[in-house]
């Protein structure tokens, strides 16, 4: 499997990773050479296996639905590790773009 | 006080403690000392937490005089930068968390801190995990103690590195593959990868989550013992966290492993390229469980070269999008003035991570694109189970396995930069077990001539711990 440096800019974008041109070359050829390694599963016959998705075999753990409220404390916490605030709330660059 | 305190057992130091030979205090400023004289050097260090360090101790002082005392009371530890620890930074390595101080401790850390142990700072890490070398921290990267020119390994190589140095006396590390078996083996100390379910991962920094465990690093298998027994069971606020009651492993490791099985797999041993000292290390190991009357039974492991690659479908896979959460936005460092969101996420995440983080980001997100998840993903878990039913088939005839724990002593720094699957291929002991939820300690077996640890893995049946720590024991016993 081989990826070219505009697959690369693809997945980039998807990625919501801003790559440098020389990245996206050195990536190009590094992710094709991982790809072609793990071409090496196609060797193992998988027909009728199940694939493992958890290990101990637990499935839907649940528990109560009951909120457990933290104190002031943690939510002031919270709040200053916003990177951009605005009395205490969460602000972002715009999410559309003017027309 | 003299620094050689800082290698002995936990046994006996918290001997030492309780009989007043010595305070809580002065152990935690012997270890204080010894990381500010070290850390420019060494770098297992990315925060040092001296004043609350001091406070902790204080308190385990106060515990002791009450007669509270634990083996973990005034015990100064360190904890890997990819686990949230209370008012502390906590960074991942990585500098888009250069300013993150996380509001709670992991319910590990909690557990450890509870009992009375005492945190001296945040340990070096490959960033979120993602190395094998930790040449892959924005800290840069750590140092070997036994020859700073080499690597430390990784990605817990801080806290390895830190154990080592006699920095501290145990770490908490996180495994995904084998980060904390590995960097255990090129330093000479012990690590330990619980099975999966076994420790609560709540308040780690997820990167695999089919496969991360978080687990304790220190000098021995007992010193593990005692840890794991505070660490380990459910908790609820771990899904995952299986129910399984906990044994007294400190107890269990003293009893005899005669007539116990053992297999040894024949696709560890003849894998081409693997260090002859490593391979002699390991055979003179074999030789000592023979030697405590374990039976050694060839076995035959063939999908163990599958391995590595199924780790390098599921890992990337479910890390881009367990990081998909690192974005800048609600905690972390945002880049300067974006245009739009998406220039913001873009722009914040291609700063703050390095290059392997962005590289395994990018092999995740186009293994789970549209058009190729079955041939990928989803190929990758059915090889995975293939190589889970091998081991539980070998599991009917011994019971546990000794192998290498890497192929290769401690590398030069830099020496493999840019040969992604030469790094790769370093995992290729310790992602077997990892891919299969087994648990799996590394033990150090002994001294390549050029004066580097190499290490032994004991890899043993799922939630069976207590079979895998007691053999550790006799061979930490047998050196």
């Amino acid at each position: 499997m081989s990826l070219t440096r505009e697959d690369i800019k693809g997945i980039a974008t998807l990625a919501r990773l801003s790559l440098t041109p020389e990245e996206e070359i050195r990536y190009a050829e590094q992710l094709s050479g991982v790809l072609s390694y793990i071409d090496m599963l196609n060797e193992v016959n998988t027909d009728g296996v199940e694939p493992t998705t958890q290990v101990m075999g637990l499935t839907n753990v649940v528990r109560e639905d009951t909120a457990i409220l933290s104190d002031e404390n943690v939510r002031t916490k919270i709040i200053s590790l916003f990177p951009k605030s605005e009395k205490n709330m969460l602000s972002v660059p715009r999410v559309f773009e003017d027309q | 006080m003299s620094n050689d305190i800082m290698k002995q057992s936990l046994k006996s130091v918290h001997e030492g403690l309780v009989t007043k030979e010595f305070s809580a205090r002065e152990l935690t400023e012997v270890a204080l000392e010894r990381i500010e004289t070290r850390n420019e050097t060494i770098n297992a260090f990315v925060t040092i937490t001296e004043d609350a360090a001091r406070e902790a101790a204080d308190r385990a002082d106060q515990m002791i005089a009450r007669g509270e005392a634990t083996m973990l009371t005034g015990i100064p530890f360190g904890v890997k930068d990819a686990i949230c620890t209370l008012d502390v930074r906590s960074t991942a390595s990585a500098t888009i968390l250069d300013n993150y101080i996380s509001p709670y401790d992991a319910t590990v850390v909690h557990r450890v801190k509870s009992a009375g142990a005492v945190l001296v700072g945040k340990q070096n890490c490959d960033a979120f995990g993602h190395g094998a070398s930790n040449e892959q921290s924005m800290y840069g990267p750590v140092r070997n103690p036994f020859d700073t020119s080499k690597v430390a390994g990784g990605s817990s190589g801080g806290s390895a590195a830190a154990i080592a140095d006699g920095q501290c006396f145990f770490s908490i590390g996180e495994d995904t593959g084998g980060s904390i078996r590995q960097p255990a083996s090129l330093c000479g100390v012990a690590g330990f990868r619980p099975s999966y379910g076994r420790n609560s991962r709540y308040g780690i920094m997820p990167m695999a989550s089919s496969l991360d465990v978080v687990g304790p690093m220190a000098r021995t298998a007992e010193d593990i013992a005692f840890l794991m027994e505070v660490m380990a069971g459910e908790d609820g606020r771990d899904a995952t966290t299986v129910s399984d009651p906990v044994p007294r492993y400190s107890e269990y490791i003293t009893r005899s492993v005669k007539g116990m099985r053992i297999g040894v797999p024949k696709e560890y041993m003849e894998l081409e390229g693997m260090d002859s000292e490593v391979r002699k290390i390991t055979e003179e190991n074999i030789a000592r469980l023979q030697d405590a009357g374990c039976e050694i039974v060839d076995v035959s492991l063939p999908h163990t070269k599958y391995a590595v690659p199924v780790y390098y479908i599921i890992v990337p896979s479910e890390d881009s999008s367990n990081l998909g959460r690192i974005d800048g936005v609600r905690y972390g460092v945002q880049s300067g003035d974006s245009a739009n969101l998406y220039e913001m996420y873009s722009v914040s995440r291609a700063q703050g991570f390095p290059e392997e983080v962005k590289r395994r980001i990018m092999i995740g997100t186009y293994a789970l694109s549209s058009g190729y998840y079955d041939a990928y993903y989803r190929k990758a878990q059915k090889v995975r189970t293939r190589i889970i039913e091998e081991f539980e088939a070998t599991y009917g005839v011994v019971d546990a396995l000794i192998t290498p724990t890497s192929p290769f002593p401690a590398f030069g720094i830099g020496e493999k930069k840019g040969d992604v699957l030469a790094m790769y291929l370093a995992d290729v002991f310790v992602s077997p077990a990892s891919v299969a939820g087994l648990p799996a300690l590394s033990v150090h077996g002994g001294m390549t001539t050029a004066g580097l640890p190499v290490g032994v893995q004991l890899i043993g049946r799922r939630l069976d711990e207590a079979t895998v720590l007691t053999l550790g024991h006799v061979l930490d016993r047998s050196r």
